[in-house]
């Protein structure tokens, strides 16, 4: 027998019962009466008020990201839940496991332009795995355990719970029950035996195979699977942007990241190749280029868990429909033991040739201004290669990703696949909570930090520990990275007159330096590392610097400009 | 390019608020037009049933049929050609009365093209017609080339495959073996 309470404190109990533990939110007129009952719950769920509702669910993604757990965000009808849409797009496309909770009207003024209303269930429904208004008390419990098990399961992403204020006051029978069964999802594939053995075959007949490995196997918790698989198979493995840190950095069969600003062998040798292993990948056009030229001379096997992703980009030769941690296993078994020194070696040698013509140039300039490339990769030195990378989005976030190295999985928190500036600062904020025992750094750009620089603010009242790096050019650096190439060095609108981010920091009470000569970097990196709390280093960097290697947009993956050479 | 063909979509959903947007979001998204829509109960209590014509090619058809079965609603939903189909759409037609009795050839037509009378008063006549597209077309010409159609409408397509497929309850109750074979 159940106990008769309010759907609100059901809401609370339910989310305990899910395991969660913290809440990112924002109050507001339609979710008050939720907001009432988290006062009654503080010792069990941490709530954490962010400064605008975009950064509740960036710092939501964070969270999700790091710890693996589902992030929930709380937030207000109306404009309290349009401000979310951003994020949750984001989560939608990144896979993020989300549950955003958002207050709607009394069900009685739904449809009636009410203050604060919005259509929040039409407006999320195409980016979100599943939307749903609460109307009635009564089915607050079931809604909020099969929001749970869709956003976890599956391809994991975004759900929207949007409950009516009746429905928060009303009365239930309150009984939980983990949701386990939709009848409609089948989030789960059983693992077809004869897909398996199709791709086993190509993969042992392959003689330069080359495997693409994306998020899918950190979401599908496969790390140790896919060390397995890619150790006894010999294959060289390369790495999506959302795919970074599911192997060590230094692993001897990591040949490096894909796409527009990948590294040269992986991009090059992916129209070299004859098996072309996808793992847990999407062939998102800024990792493919033209789909025209791409890998048309290899064999190409698809591992996803998404039946609608295989075959949308890239025709697959074979396709393993299933999740990696069952399907990963199933081929490893069924593989002959193999090595490729000389395919190996060639990747060896199209990175001497790109650490030669750019990041010996980006790591270790000996004169000029400081670069991205040089103090991401000092920072990353002096955190043992085992911190948190959390980027904003543009030339800082790629230069993150190039450079920064990894030892434990979960260690990249970044907007993949939406792009989203603003996404940086709510995010650390999130990936701190979501992993309080490691170093988190973010490193943002002058743009980017501007657009939610307000989540100092949260910061700064929950005592967050992350290390705020901004890598300032004093311009929007990727547009003008493509001006400069592709728009006559025509520079619309990208020029930017910055406010003194030290200041601003201390403001806040988080310490901050700024840094625009060589000799001091290496001080001020110690001085952030040490302090044992947020900190906030401004670094000035070389104003017109370029990420590169590049691959222009829509053109060949072999099309790689390296810029003076 | 592939050369575009009619495609039937059928879907068999959940009943729940908002899937038509759903549904219909996926094919916006590719700028792809609904031809025909026709969406009712199925013979499953609480199951609906959509039916949809696409004009697009196999390639087009495929993806988006899959970004659609993957929506957390959706039951099962699949695509057929013409050939593979039964298929039916209904139309009527509004005629002045005058003008209708002053034809002459009243009987003619209403062999010639299988249609009924459904109602006759002194103002207007309602022909009632079934057929394919073509075939409810061709009245529509015939009788706008003669004595003018006052109002026309025509019904989405309703088919029926002509193979064996594997029938939605048998997929229901397989899918819940599973489960129960999951939780044993």
């Amino acid at each position: 027998m159940g106990q008769e309470i309010t759907g609100r404190e059901a809401l609370i109990r339910s989310l305990i019962q899910e395991g969660v533990d913290t809440i990112f939110g924002y109050p507001g007129g339609a979710i008050m009466p939720i907001f009432d009952t988290i006062y009654d719950y503080k010792e069990q769920i941490k709530h954490i008020l962010v400064r605008h509702e975009q950064g509740a669910t960036h710092a939501a993604q964070g969270y999700a990201r790091t710890s693996g757990k589902v992030g929930v965000a709380f937030v207000t009808s109306g404009p309290g839940a349009t401000n979310t849409v951003t994020g949750i797009a984001d989560a939608m496309i990144d896979s993020t496991p989300l549950v955003v909770v958002t207050g709607q009207v009394v069900s009685s003024l739904l449809g009636s332009d009410a203050f604060q209303e919005a259509d929040v269930v039409g407006i999320t429904q195409p980016i979100t795995k599943w939307a749903y208004q609460i109307r009635r008390a009564e089915d607050i419990p079931t809604a909020v355990a099969r929001a749970f098990y869709i956003a976890s399961s599956g391809r994991p992403g975004p759900v929207v719970l949007d409950i009516t204020k009746d429905a928060q006051n009303g009365l239930l029978d309150y009984h939980y029950e983990k949701t386990t069964f939709i009848r409609s999802y089948q989030p789960k594939p059983e693992v077809n035996s004869k897909e398996i053995e199709v791709a086993a075959q190509i993969i042992n007949d392959a003689k330069n195979p080359l495997a693409l490995i994306g998020q899918g196997v950190i979401l599908g918790e496969a790390e140790k699977e896919l060390v397995a698989f890619i150790e006894k198979s010999g294959i060289p493995s390369a790495f999506t942007v959302l795919g970074l840190s599911s192997l060590p950095s230094d692993h001897p069969q990591n040949v490096g990241m894909l796409g527009m600003h990948g590294n040269i062998g992986p991009n090059l040798k992916t129209n070299e190749c004859d098996v072309l292993i996808a793992i847990g990948m999407r062939f998102d056009d800024r990792v493919t280029g033209d789909l025209n030229t791409y890998a048309k001379q290899a064999k190409v096997i698809h591992f996803d868990i998404d039946l609608a992703e295989i075959n949308k980009n890239v025709k697959a030769t074979a396709r393993v429909y299933g999740d990696v941690k069952d399907t990963l296993p199933a081929i490893t078994k069924l593989i002959k033991e193999k090595k490729y020194p000389e395919w190996l070696s060639e990747f060896r040698a199209c990175y001497e040739r790109e650490y030669n013509v750019v990041i010996k140039n980006e790591l270790y300039p000996e004169s000029g201004n400081l670069k991205m490339g040089e103090v991401i990769n000092k920072i990353s030195e002096a955190t043992n290669n085992d911190a948190v990378l959390v980027t904003d989005v543009g030339q800082h976030q790629m230069m993150g990703v190039r450079y920064f190295k990894y030892q434990q999985t979960r260690s990249v928190v970044t907007s993949g696949g939406l792009g989203t500036m603003g996404f940086g600062l709510p995010a650390a904020i999130g990936a701190k909570v979501g992993a309080p025992g490691r170093t988190v750094c973010l490193f943002v750009g002058d743009g980017g930090i501007q657009m939610t620089i307000q989540e100092l603010g949260t910061i700064m009242q929950y005592d967050i520990n992350v290390k705020i790096v901004i890598l300032n050019n004093h311009f929007l650096g990727m547009v003008r990275q493509w001006q400069e190439l592709f728009f006559d060095e025509r520079y619309s609108e990208t020029v930017m007159k910055n406010p003194d981010f030290v200041k601003i920091a201390q403001a806040y009470n988080i310490p901050a330096r700024k840094v625009d000569k060589r000799e001091d970097i290496d001080a001020a990196i110690t001085e952030m590392l040490n302090h044992p709390g947020s900190y906030l280093l401004d670094v000035d960097v070389e104003a017109k610097g370029m990420v590169y290697p590049m691959v222009p947009a829509g053109t060949c993956v072999t099309n790689i400009l390296l810029g003076d050479e | 390019m592939e050369e575009k063909t009619l495609y039937t979509v059928t879907i068999f959903s959940e009943n729940t608020v908002g899937l038509l947007g759903q549904v219909t979001s996926v094919f916006t998204r590719r700028q792809l037009n609904i031809e025909t829509l026709s969406v009712s109960p199925s013979a499953l209590p609480g199951i609906h049933k959509f039916t949809i014509t696409i004009f697009t090619d196999r390639d087009m058809i495929e993806k988006v049929v899959k970004q659609i079965d993957k929506r957390i609603d959706v039951l099962k939903a699949y695509f057929n050609t013409d050939e593979e189909l039964i298929h039916q759409e209904i139309a009527l037609y509004k005629l002045s009365t005058p003008d209708f009795l002053k034809m002459g050839t009243v009987e003619q037509l209403i062999r010639k093209y299988n249609a009924k009378i459904l109602e006759i008063n002194e103002n207007c006549v309602v022909l009632h017609k079934t057929g394919h597209h073509a075939e409810t077309q061709a009245l529509f010409d015939e009788l706008s080339k003669t004595i003018g159609v006052l109002q026309f409408i025509r019904s989405g397509r309703i088919a029926i495959t002509k193979s064996k497929i594997e029938r939605l309850s048998d997929m229901l109750k397989d899918i819940e073996r599973k489960q129960n074979r999951l939780n044993e």
